[in-house]
């Protein structure tokens, strides 16, 4: 007889992948800051944390949930709004912003999470876009979000609370480690306490979860409240640590699109995949421009490579679809498994 | 008088809706046609449109004839749905619909950034020779390019409703549509009929392309017509030609009224979210959509 103890949880053994994870966050915190530049962590670094950061939130609801969201760019906007507005109005400190901020979020993500209790599949999909419209518009539509600027730009304030100065690059850039990092953990234990088993159980079959007594209306709703949390955090840090200027047309149509696509390619229902698929999202056309600058000097214009750049990615996203539709994870997960055994065979 | 002038107007404006409503059912046949015969909900139907739209207009610059272009035009489109049908559609027979969506999410970043590498991305003018002097119906201005556009996809849905009745093909498609199993065991070639029923969605994607273009001029923005024609689908039905139609007539009008009645005490430009507003509070009472199969749950 066996007992569950034979069978290693999740990838790998429970003790490697702590070890594992220990090696990714002496990483982050201590090797990439002292050998990174301005330009990698203003270009690289925090959009690659913020976006991770979406990726996250939306795979918790798209990838664990199973509910496809079209609109997650407007719970970002949601978010950068309400840390600017509390900051602003209620001058209170930029932890207790993002903390406000991140309940706003949840609280209208609920609000657009309602139809899903009623839909499901495509028309689901199709009614989150109500979200993205309709926040885009109530943003640039009234004046009172942005502070009546003229221009709908408005610049940040400057990342810096409890007598910190974090306004450098490095200090933006640890500042939304830390944030990333932690929530970071706190998805980690929800995905795999009751709640999230609830979560897979509403996604693979909604009837059956019913009948065994899995509360599938609070789950979905508390999903879209999680999950447009999380994203509305990342939202802060997009336009605060990242962009430093916050402005609705940011939070498009086609940034919704890039973080459904950083789920997909990184690998739906894992934490590891948003973090993957955020780092290829950002570096893809970087070293898209480094190559065509390199192979064919300045001939190809800048708009021609725009163009380039969105059919390889949309090619990118059919590749994975037929070819690894568990995304770069499973890629990843392969690629150890043989190197374990070509270490072993030694 | 002024109450009549008032009432008028309002005629006015719900008839340029239901007119610019014809516009959205459109584009929306399009997406239905694919949906009925191989369950996908073809995000890149805008892409389509646009890409039908730009090759015909840049053919025209260069000097080809009109019915020359339309022939073209349609070999083009033709040879897209075949190359869309084997080289993404088939490697994923039998995979969810929502990966399938997904995957015609990629598709549109395809199409229209390649459609815009081949033929440019300035805009261009589109003149099908029709005016767009207004009629002038007893006190109320219809324009007559909207019109003629009614009558252009009247004709279509005609046409399409007589060659899913009385063509081999058409039954073929209708076959595949109830009963995919059934349609491949009577021997009906399923990869050959999913190619064509592209094709037709390709054709549709024309006609729409030529008529929105005609009005917007041919550029990128005519791929965004599918965010028009997304709550008129929720809203009709997946499924059902007839319920583009209505729930297009619908959106369009209620859109416009919207727009200069409510539009003004809430600050205007409301016509980008208020057909998605319309489309949620029906599905809240009829989840399938006014027309739509009851929905068959299938993640």
């Amino acid at each position: 007889m066996t007992s569950v103890a034979d069978f290693p949880v999740g990838p790998a053994p429970v003790s490697r992948r702590v070890l594992g994870i220990g090696a990714v966050l002496i990483v982050a915190f201590a090797v990439v800051p002292a050998l990174a530049s301005p330009y990698v962590f203003d270009a690289i670094l925090l959009p690659f944390l913020a976006l991770s950061l979406a990726g996250l939130g939306l795979n918790l609801l798209t990838g664990y949930g199973g509910q496809v969201s079209l609109g997650s760019a407007a719970f970002m906007a949601v978010g950068a709004f309400a840390a600017y507005n509390f900051q602003l109005r209620l001058g209170v400190s930029l932890p207790l912003a993002l903390g406000l901020a991140a309940a706003t979020s949840a609280l209208i993500g609920t609000f657009f999470g309602l139809p899903s209790l009623r839909l499901r599949g495509f028309y689901l999909a199709v009614s989150t876009l109500a979200a993205q419209f309709f926040v885009q518009w109530a943003l640039n539509k009234f004046g009172w979000f942005s502070n009546d600027s003229a221009s709908g730009v408005i610049s940040a304030p400057k990342i810096a609370f409890w007598g910190l100065d974090l306004d450098s690059s490095a200090g933006r850039y640890f500042f939304a480690l830390i944030v990333v990092t932690l929530i970071t953990v706190l998805v980690w234990r929800l995905v795999s306490g009751p709640e999230g088993i609830n979560l897979n159980a509403v996604r693979d079959d909604e009837t059956a979860a019913k009948v065994i007594g899995v509360p599938v209306l609070r789950t979905k709703l508390a999903a879209f409240a999680i999950s447009s949390a999380i994203i509305g955090v990342a939202g802060v840090l997009w336009s605060f640590a990242y962009l430093r200027t916050i402005e609705p047309e940011g939070f498009n149509l086609d940034r919704s699109f890039q973080i459904l696509f950083i789920v997909i390619i990184g690998g739906l229902a894992t934490i590891r995949g948003a973090f993957l698929g955020a780092a290829l999202i950002v570096v893809f056309p970087l070293l898209l421009a480094r190559v065509s600058s390199a192979l064919f000097g300045g001939v190809i214009d800048a708009g021609v490579l725009k163009l380039i750049e969105q059919i390889v990615l949309g090619a990118i996203i059919i590749l994975f679809l037929i070819a690894e539709p568990n995304g770069l994870v499973a890629i990843l997960d392969r690629a150890r498994a043989r190197l374990g055994r070509a270490l072993r065979r030694d | 008088m002024m109450d009549w002038l008032n009432f008028l107007f309002g005629v006015e404006v719900a008839v340029g809706g239901l007119l610019s409503g014809v516009m959205y059912a459109l584009v929306a046949i399009g997406f239905v046609l694919i949906y009925k015969t191989s369950g996908v909900l073809n995000f890149a139907q805008g892409a389509m449109v646009l890409f039908a739209a730009l090759t015909f207009v840049s053919l025209i610059e260069r000097g080809v004839p009109f019915w020359l272009a339309i022939v073209f035009t349609l070999a083009v489109m033709t040879m897209l749905g075949f190359a869309i049908e084997r080289s993404v559609l088939r490697p994923l027979t039998n995979r969810s619909p929502m990966v399938l969506f997904m995957a015609t999410l990629g598709l549109s970043y395809v199409i229209e950034g390649a459609a815009q590498l081949i033929w440019g991305t300035q805009v261009h003018r589109l003149d099908l020779g029709i005016s767009n002097e207004p009629i002038d119906f007893g006190g109320i201005y219809v324009s007559q390019f909207d019109l003629a556009a009614a009558a252009i996809a009247a004709a279509m849905v005609a046409a399409l409703t007589l060659f899913f009745r009385f063509t081999r093909t058409g039954l073929s498609f209708r076959a595949v549509a109830d009963d995919t199993f059934a349609a491949t065991a009577v021997g009906l070639r399923l990869n050959l009929i999913r190619s064509t029923v592209w094709t037709a969605a390709g054709f549709v994607a024309l006609v729409a392309g030529l008529l929105w273009g005609a009005r917007l001029g041919v550029q990128f923005s005519l791929s965004v017509v599918v965010l028009k024609a997304l709550p008129v689908l929720v809203l009709g039905g997946f499924d059902s030609i007839l319920g583009a139609i209505v729930a297009g007539l619908m959106i369009g009008a209620s859109e416009k009224l919207a727009e200069v009645y409510l539009g003004p005490y809430v600050g205007g430009g409301i016509e980008s979210w208020f057909a998605y507003a319309v489309a949620l509070v029906v599905l809240l009472v009829r989840p399938s959509g006014l027309f739509g199969t009851k929905l068959v749950e299938r993640y």
